[in-house]
């Protein structure tokens, strides 16, 4: 496990920066680029597009199915990336590591495989207020199928997870929590190892959607005791079209398969099948090869700025941003203060609808987002139809704050 | 761009002319936007002849949407029921007087897409997006 220093090393993000060859695009004719949508999807370094751009010029072969050298060196390279994959997280056993579409698909198959074969009829998922809709509408599909008992765990007004209330729900007798490691609303930086030991004590698994988490600072999967845990290579400098489902392997190992085609199997017959080992089992057809390459050189990338430097820039840009949020008028700001989040501001500006705000400030060449972020039940019970969000990354400084506040006062006059 | 903030669109959503409710009404209808959460109602009175003598909205959303529902609400008195099932999103766009990328243009359109469906009585969540296609 690595250890969390307080004195991590300062980043640089004018040279960080240089590392994206986006940022020397002019989103309006001399207008530079001014990237505050992150939580939506990160930037890619250069190291990441060469890395998928070399797969296909020197290396390209489908994997595991061929004896030819450019086959083995295709599935080793893949093979590579999926170990350094599971080192980031802190996983034992890189098998433990399944390659799906996205978060959103990682936490489909836990619910279509693990949750078709142990759940029945009246069993108690608890979920939280702040989920993202991957994290809602999968568990709302199989209870459709199983009739389950969804209950969630409430947000309070401060934007954190009202864990009193959390221990009432655990003497009922759930099956499974499932909750997010970070809000990408609020930013709301939950206390996964604490929630996972309850959820454990009380004879329930946990799932941990880190699609948040993982891009931002450094987790360990056997340090936090986490059953299943979720996460998405686009949000952490990778490739679209790519996510990470890791589970622990005597659970992988007793679930069925959840999509069924090739790789998947050891054998097949014309009216049956064999399983295949894990990770195979459920990495059926071919899977995304360069975009896991491509994960694999992001997470070098990361690993080589040190993701304890990246959790302390962005702590410290979203505290400088937040404070300069707060001395402009009509500002309201959703969520935690700074002790209890990283990465996102999420805000109303009174009078002013955030898709005027995101309008406007767009002339700026800032890029913030405008809407309910794929988070309405939150929206919903803070009675907020939408709210603008900023978020933060390693390539973005105090500048960048500037600029939106500048924005933010530009609103303000044509608004005002 | 500067185009989209033109003064009659900031104008009209600070300070609507049209905005307000109707009880009873003969013809009320509401629809929201999901995307953005924009909500809007309108609601009319006609004549014996079909003709909208009286026409308001309420509801909340962005300034394009608002400033757009005061706008059509606006041009719809003194036409008759047939004459508003006519209209289209060419029509919106020219009472705005600017071009929308695809995100805004739902925006614009989320006020003639509740006044077609309260006019050709559809009902609630009933699904309207061809009336103004
Ligand atoms: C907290 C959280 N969970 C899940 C997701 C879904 O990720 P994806 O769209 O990559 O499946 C997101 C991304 O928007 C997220 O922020």
């Amino acid at each position: 496990m690595k250890a969390v220093t307080t004195h991590s090393n300062v980043l640089d993000p004018e040279k960080i920066r240089k590392d994206f060859p986006i940022f020397s695009k002019e989103i309006h004719p001399g207008v530079p680029l001014i990237y505050l949508d992150s939580a939506a999807t990160s930037q890619k370094p250069l190291a990441v597009i060469e890395a998928m751009d070399a797969y296909y010029r020197h290396s390209n072969a489908n994997i595991h199915r061929g004896i030819h050298a450019l086959a083995e060196e295709s599935t080793a390279n893949y093979e590579a990336s999926r170990q350094r994959i599971a080192d980031f997280i802190g996983a034992a056993k890189s098998h433990e590591i399944i390659f799906t579409r996205n978060t959103t698909e990682s936490i489909n198959l836990v619910a279509h495989s693990w949750g078709r074969a142990n759940l029945k009829s009246g069993d108690l998922i608890i979920l939280t207020e702040m989920e993202h809709h991957s994290n809602l509408v999968p568990w709302q599909i199989l209870t459709s199928e199983i009739d389950l008992r969804l209950e969630f765990i409430p947000v309070n007004a401060e934007g954190l997870l009202d864990l009193d209330e959390y221990k009432k729900l655990l003497t009922q007798n759930p099956r499974l929590v499932s909750f997010t490691f970070m809000s990408n609303v609020v930013g709301t930086i939950n206390p996964a190892k604490e929630i996972i030991h309850l959820a454990h004590e009380a004879g329930a698994l946990t799932l941990v959607d880190a699609a948040q988490a993982v891009p931002h600072f450094a987790v360990n999967v056997v340090d936090l005791d986490a059953d299943f845990f979720a996460f998405s290579s686009h949000k952490m400098c990778g490739p679209t079209g790519l996510g990470v489902l890791f589970g622990k392997e005597a659970l992988l190992d007793a679930m069925p398969p959840f999509l069924g085609g090739g790789d998947m199997i050891k054998r097949v017959k014309l009216r049956s099948f064999t399983t295949n080992d894990l990770p195979y089992k459920f990495e059926a057809g071919t899977p995304a090869i360069a975009e896991v390459i491509g994960l694999g050189a992001a997470v070098e990338y990361l690993d080589d700025i040190g993701m304890d430097t990246i959790a302390a820039h962005t702590k410290e840009l979203t505290a400088y941003a937040l404070e300069r949020l707060e001395e402009v008028p009509g500002v309201w700001l959703f969520g935690p203060s700074i002790e209890h989040k990283a990465g996102v501001a999420a805000f109303t500006f009174e009078g002013v609808h955030p898709h005027d705000v995101s309008q406007i400030l767009d002339r700026d060449g800032l890029a913030v987002r405008a809407g309910h972020h794929c988070a309405m039940p939150l929206h919903e019970k803070f009675d907020l139809p939408a709210t603008t969000r900023a978020s933060f990354y390693l390539y973005n400084e105090k500048q960048d704050v500037d600029r939106l506040i500048e924005g933010l006062y530009k609103v303000k006059e044509i608004f005002g | 761009m500067d185009d989209l903030y033109r003064e009659l669109i900031i104008d009209r959503y600070k300070n609507p002319q049209f905005r307000g409710e109707l009880e009873p009404a003969d013809i009320s209808y509401h629809d929201d936007n999901p995307l953005c959460g924009d909500k809007i109602r309108i609601d009319l009175r006609v004549d014996e002849n079909d003709i909208v003598t009286e026409a308001v909205f309420s509801g909340h959303g962005c300034s394009i949407s608002l400033a757009s529902a005061d706008l059509v609400v606006e041009s719809i008195l003194g036409k008759t029921l047939d004459e508003v099932k006519e209209m289209d999103k060419e029509m919106v766009l020219e009472l705005l007087g600017i071009e929308l990328g695809p995100v805004r243009l739902k925006c614009a359109l989320l006020s003639l897409k509740v006044l077609k469906a309260g006019v050709y009585g559809l009902g609630e969540g009933e699904s309207s997006d061809d009336l103004v296609a």
